[in-house]
């Protein structure tokens, strides 16, 4: 079985940029790392992101108090030593909810990016990769999908599933498959007729062994870099839901969900209000910055 | 041109079909039966059945797809199970507050993204460039219902000059104007910024500069204009999400758009007025794709066909 070595020594002799070049994953991965690293800001978004992962799974050992334990004699609290970000309308301590919420957000966007990868990467590659009829089909029914704008389309669907946090991760993860579609396909059309495609071709791979070896290991930079950045619109997204009443639900921690009760009090306790939209801004901007990061040091010119 | 407008109207069908049936199919996967929600909790099941019948959900699905898409091309949307109206009609008498709001932030937009968008163009790797983007990385971050609590706090309680919610009068649509725009225009003042930066080096804007021409003169002229697809297309976007922001802003500023009526027909469980109101704002959608398409036709007379490669 010696055609995959004679593919990749055939691949690796063709001279062009890194994003021509066939999976060689070793030298790919240094080389995004020494470029992560000389950006400041994608390191400041790296930094920022590891921060709320950490956050969300300490989130039991460093809270000071229980996210759900009401306390009657401290509601609307400002912020003070004992509560660095005050209480709410039920003495809940709103740092530990604080905490415990960047467990959904976390959750809510990174599960519903994988659903929209595993959807997306799917569709995208076999429209990509087979063409013809059923790449017409595929790319016509995206379309259809992105006709509605993309908050509207999560909203119809967590209203007929209705709220919680599962249908919630599902209507995100739809919300993002066209986008996806789109990547994927173009970015496995840009390398389906390459040299070291034909090569292994000729040596008599399979389809499944060129899309799994090949195509896809090469096609996987735009897809990385925009699933970063959907990871972000997918936690505001997911927020605004849950702040319409459609996501998690009461007691929840969730930010946006917190954010939305807060609306009663703004005038008296603004605080319930602000803490968890800069919570929501910060690991969003976190993502942001990681992706447009991953983007300048996978490929600059990259149109995600 | 003239072919050209027509094709891209023959192209839209299919797409229209596919909408009416994903909104068609949106109320199908409602759990339950809509008769049986209608007749309410006594009803014995012969009242269901006639509800059923004058609802027509007792026959076959496809024939029940032909009727809703004959209904459609007769402008009727459906009627509300609220309120008994026209669901049309209903979406008619709040869409003007909808579109005063999307032009207004379709303006901040515009003034607030291309002005910085410039600026940071103009000097990359300044600090003025830094600045900009860093502002305009907040506002792509920042979720537009916080934005919105955050100026009802500053500027209706604090520096109490503008109302905090409504939506009759002119003054009330600032702040949610503002709100919306100032999203959007962050994502436009990046494209801009790129989209200058490509050309800024190119030759003839070079030959401009040796000529002695004054600077905001080749960004106008030269720059800016071959910036114009892609910012026509961030445009075009960002309409279709102003209207999908609509929800949660004319939420947060108690206005009677039609993002806010989707959500109270959402929470009385009216799912024809759901159902007709995302077909609403779908077509609208589609038109606007239309419109941009036709734009970039305008303005590159080199494009022709499909935009969809990048």
């Amino acid at each position: 079985m010696s055609e995959p070595k004679a593919a990749s020594l055939l691949a690796q002799s063709i001279p062009s940029t890194y994003a021509d070049v066939p999976a060689k994953r070793g030298a790919l991965y240094k080389q995004v790392l020494k470029r992560l690293k000389n950006n400041k800001r994608s390191l400041l978004g790296l930094w920022m992101v590891s921060l709320f992962i950490f956050i969300a799974i300490l989130a039991p050992w460093i809270s000071p108090y229980d996210p759900l334990e009401q306390n009657m004699d401290k509601l609307l609290q400002a912020p003070s030593l004992s509560h660095p970000f005050g209480t709410d309308e039920y003495g809940r301590d709103i740092l530990s909810r604080i905490f415990y919420g960047s467990r959904i957000s976390l959750m809510v966007g990174i599960v519903g990016v994988v659903i929209s990868v595993v959807f997306g990467v799917a569709f995208g590659t076999i429209a990509g990769y087979f063409g013809g009829k059923i790449e017409s089909v595929i790319m016509r029914v995206t379309d259809i999908f992105m006709a509605f704008p993309g908050f509207l389309l999560a909203l119809a669907i967590v209203s007929v599933l209705g709220p919680g946090m599962v249908n919630l991760m599902i209507a995100i993860g739809i919300f993002s498959v066209p986008s996806f579609i789109w990547i994927t396909r173009s970015a496995v059309l840009s390398v389906k007729n390459k040299e070291y495609i034909e090569a292994s071709r000729s040596m008599g791979a399979k389809h499944r062994r060129i899309i799994f070896k090949h195509i896809i290991p090469n096609s996987i930079a735009p897809i990385i870099v925009l699933s970063a950045l959907r990871v972000a619109t997918a936690i505001l997204s997911a927020s605004g839901l849950s702040f319409l009443g459609m996501g998690a639900q009461p007691p929840s921690p969730e930010w946006g969900a917190m954010l939305s009760a807060g609306r009663e009090f703004l005038r008296t306790a603004p605080h319930l209000s602000i803490v968890p939209g800069i919570a929501i801004m910060l690991v969003v901007l976190g993502f942001n910055l990681l992706g447009d990061g991953l983007r300048d040091a996978l490929d600059p010119k990259m149109k995600v | 041109m003239f072919n050209y407008v027509l094709k891209r109207l023959l192209q839209m069908i299919p797409t229209l079909i596919g909408v009416s049936l994903l909104s068609f199919i949106i109320l199908q996967l409602v759990p339950g039966d809509p008769a049986e929600l209608i007749a309410g909790l006594d009803a014995s099941p012969e009242e269901v059945q006639i509800i059923r019948e004058r609802l027509g959900t007792d026959r076959p699905l496809y024939e029940q797809y032909i009727d809703y898409n004959w209904q459609l091309l007769q402008g009727d949307f459906g009627t509300s199970l609220r309120s008994d109206n026209p669901v049309l009609q209903e979406i008619l008498e709040r869409f003007p507050s909808t579109v005063n709001l999307t032009i207004l932030a379709t303006l901040v937009t515009v003034v607030i993204g291309l002005f910085s968008g410039i600026i940071a163009a103009t000097k990359p790797g300044s600090v003025r460039d830094h600045t900009a983007m860093a502002f305009s990385l907040f506002g792509i971050s920042m979720p537009v219902f916080w934005l919105g609590i955050i100026l009802i706090l500053v500027f209706a309680y604090y520096i109490p000059i503008l109302p905090s919610g409504g939506s009759s009068e002119l003054k009330h649509f600032v702040l949610p104007a503002l709100v919306l725009g100032i999203s959007s225009a962050a994502v436009l003042s990046r494209l801009t910024r790129s989209s200058i930066l490509e050309v800024i080096n190119q030759d003839y804007i070079r030959t401009a500069k040796a000529k002695g021409v004054r600077q905001w003169l080749i960004i106008y002229k030269h720059a800016l204009k071959n910036a114009f697809v892609p910012i026509i297309t961030v445009i075009g976007m960002e309409i279709g999400n102003l209207l999908g922001g609509a929800v949660l802003t004319e939420t947060v500023f108690s206005m009677n758009g039609l993002g806010r009526y989707i959500i109270q027909s959402i929470q009385f469980r009216d799912y024809s007025a759901v159902q007709g109101s995302i077909l609403f704002v779908a077509l609208l959608f589609v038109i606007v794709n239309l419109l941009v398409d036709l734009c970039y036709a305008a303005v590159d007379p080199r494009i022709r066909y499909d935009r969809k490669e990048a």
